[in-house]
């Protein structure tokens, strides 16, 4: 018994390393990516930038908007190369490889939830930096520690709900990068990632929190910006880590779940080998 | 398509004019596209995913400046954003439509080379499949633009509108935006791994650029000389002009309406040019390569 728990975990473990390697090594592959994977959401950053300094906007909204740039890398990762990666697979063939594969399904999103948070790591940092330099933004961590919390506990949240809406796109076919398509603008509006959540009224804060970037932002902007954020802020930062907990809780345990039902609900529709559709 | 009959009583097919061929191709390219983007789902949930992506974008802009302004949309500048928010929504859908059929047909389908088989010409085929991303971006503009005035309360009486200004801008504009989409799918038929890198960067700059959310004068000097340069920049001053009665730029306050038109007119032909010949070499070099039936997994 204990020999076999021992060995199912080494399975489970190289999975998600086998299935998080490509990831890293990935990033080699071409290098020219990461400089597009910076610059790109930089062009975005940089005009919103431009926008509240038109409108005569105080330098701390640089702030929000470089550190919002900075997490749309994460949001985007999210729906891409987790929520949408299933079916990717299903495209090129490999969906059926991993299903017969003798191991755990959870370890191969797990691995890929690791992947992606290493690699998207270093664009949001070049983000963050690039936009720190080229547009001098002012930042004092009240906290550090607190600081890194907050965007590890927001980060297992987040990843936590990419491996549950993996297992929900796993019945689509090209739905599935029409809907990660949808889900990028309004997202990024709900979540407030270029202008304080709190904005948008309490009740619809309340709801955008179930996107853990939500309560994760308004968290690292209260700690980064306490005097500008005391009129914008949503709810308490400790309140917030507590949230963020319970939702990457609850989005592993359910992920969990409905990875069995889906793929057992795609099994028996066909729809695991459908391409093209 | 007429026939004719040879010599010795076989009767064969006459090659259609070129105009004839480059029309059927637009018509069927365009009828190809309209089925690739909206048969996935159901009529409503496309129609609501038509609308939702633009809107949510406006309504970004739409925060963003209301926590500044503290609830004031009075303001000059907000309905200059506006409006340019919600007519660079045809930059994603012309540009990145056209672009992105070169990316659709060649490795995902796989359809490419079959139409390079085929009796059709390849740049009105490419124009033709942005035409349904231009439909759902004219619905989705309009949209935004009643959503603006009536939810907003942003000023444009029909009365006020300079109707003939907007049509003429539009076309002129689109055709630069088509033009351009052109331009990239040349690009695209070359490169392997930047397919998507190439699309989005260019439309990322033009909305930096192009004076799309801000006026021209908040860049810094030499960004304003890139932006002045741009098409697109006096497209959406022109439209700014027709609806709103300012362009909004002091940079190009001092231009008459009618040299706005003229600059955007000109800078489309020379894009057209340099468009078409840049793709036709572009095709002889992937030609040669053997890059049309490039599968690159991207």
């Amino acid at each position: 018994m204990a020999v076999n728990l021992r060995a199912e975990t080494l399975t489970f473990l190289r999975t998600a390393w086998g299935r998080a390697y490509p990831r890293v090594v990935g990033m080699q592959r071409e290098k020219s990516w990461m400089l597009f994977d910076v610059f790109l959401p930089l062009l975005q950053v940089a005009a919103y930038v431009y926008i509240y300094r038109a409108i005569g906007a105080p330098p701390e909204f640089t702030g929000f908007v470089v550190l919002g740039g900075a997490m749309t890398a994460y949001w985007m990762n999210i729906l891409w190369s987790m929520a949408s990666q299933l079916y990717w697979e299903k495209e090129t063939g490999n969906l059926e490889l991993f299903i017969i594969a003798p191991t755990s399904r959870m370890a191969i999103l797990l691995g890929m939830a690791v992947g992606g948070i290493f690699a998207t790591t270093i664009r949001a940092l070049g983000v963050l930096l690039a936009g720190i330099l080229v547009f001098r933004v002012p930042m004092a961590p009240t906290s550090v520690p607190a600081l890194i919390g907050v965007f590890l506990l927001t980060l297992v949240a987040l990843y936590g709900m990419g491996m549950l809406m993996a297992s929900l796109f796993l019945l689509w076919g090209r739905q599935a990068w029409h809907i990660a398509n949808l889900f990028q603008e309004p997202v990024f509006l709900v979540s407030g990632f270029y202008f304080p959540v709190r904005a948008l009224g309490f009740l619809v804060a309340l709801g955008a929190s179930i996107v853990p970037i939500t309560l994760g932002l308004d968290a690292m902007r209260q700690l980064l910006y306490p005097q500008m954020m005391e009129g914008f802020r949503f709810l308490p930062v400790g309140v917030e880590l507590g949230a963020l907990a319970v939702l990457g809780v609850g989005f592993l345990f359910f992920a969990h779940r409905a990875l069995r039902f889906f793929e057992n609900l795609a099994r028996r529709e066909g729809r695991l080998t459908l391409r093209g559709q | 398509m007429g026939e004719a009959r040879m010599g010795h009583g076989e009767r064969v097919t006459a090659r259609p004019s070129r105009l004839a061929e480059s029309w059927r191709s637009l018509k069927v390219a365009a009828w190809l596209g309209w089925q690739i983007e909206s048969n996935w789902t159901d009529p409503f949930l496309f129609a609501v995913y038509s609308v939702v992506k633009p809107v949510a974008g406006a309504l970004i802009l739409v925060f963003m400046y209301l926590v500044v302004a503290r609830g004031g949309l009075a303001n000059p500048l907000f309905p200059y954003i506006f409006v340019g928010n919600a007519f660079y929504i045809y930059v994603n859908g012309v540009l990145l439509g056209v672009s992105w059929a070169v990316i659709d047909d060649r490795e995902h389908y796989g359809m490419l080379k079959y139409l390079y088989a085929a009796p059709l010409n390849i740049c009105t085929y490419l124009v033709g499949r942005g035409v349904a991303q231009t439909a759902i971006a004219t619905v989705a503009t309009a949209i935004t633009l009643l959503f603006g005035v009536g939810a907003l309360g942003i000023k444009i009486p029909p009365g006020g509108v300079d109707w003939g200004l907007l049509a003429g801008a539009l076309v002129l504009g689109l055709a630069a935006l088509a033009f351009l989409g052109l331009l990239l799918g040349g690009a695209t038929l070359l490169t392997a791994r930047h397919n998507y890198f190439v699309g989005q960067g260019v439309a990322g700059a033009l909305y930096l650029l192009s004076g799309v959310v801000f006026p021209l004068d908040v860049l810094p000097q030499g960004l304003r000389w890139v932006g002045k340069s741009l098409p697109v920049t006096y497209w959406l001053e022109a439209v700014r002009r027709a609806l709103l009665g300012d362009g909004g730029n002091e940079a190009l306050r001092a231009l008459p309406t009618g040299t706005v038109v003229l600059i955007l007119a000109l800078s489309t032909v020379v894009l057209a040019v340099a468009s078409v010949l840049f793709f036709r070499w572009a095709e002889r070099i992937a030609h040669r390569r053997g890059l049309l039936d490039m599968q690159t997994m991207h």
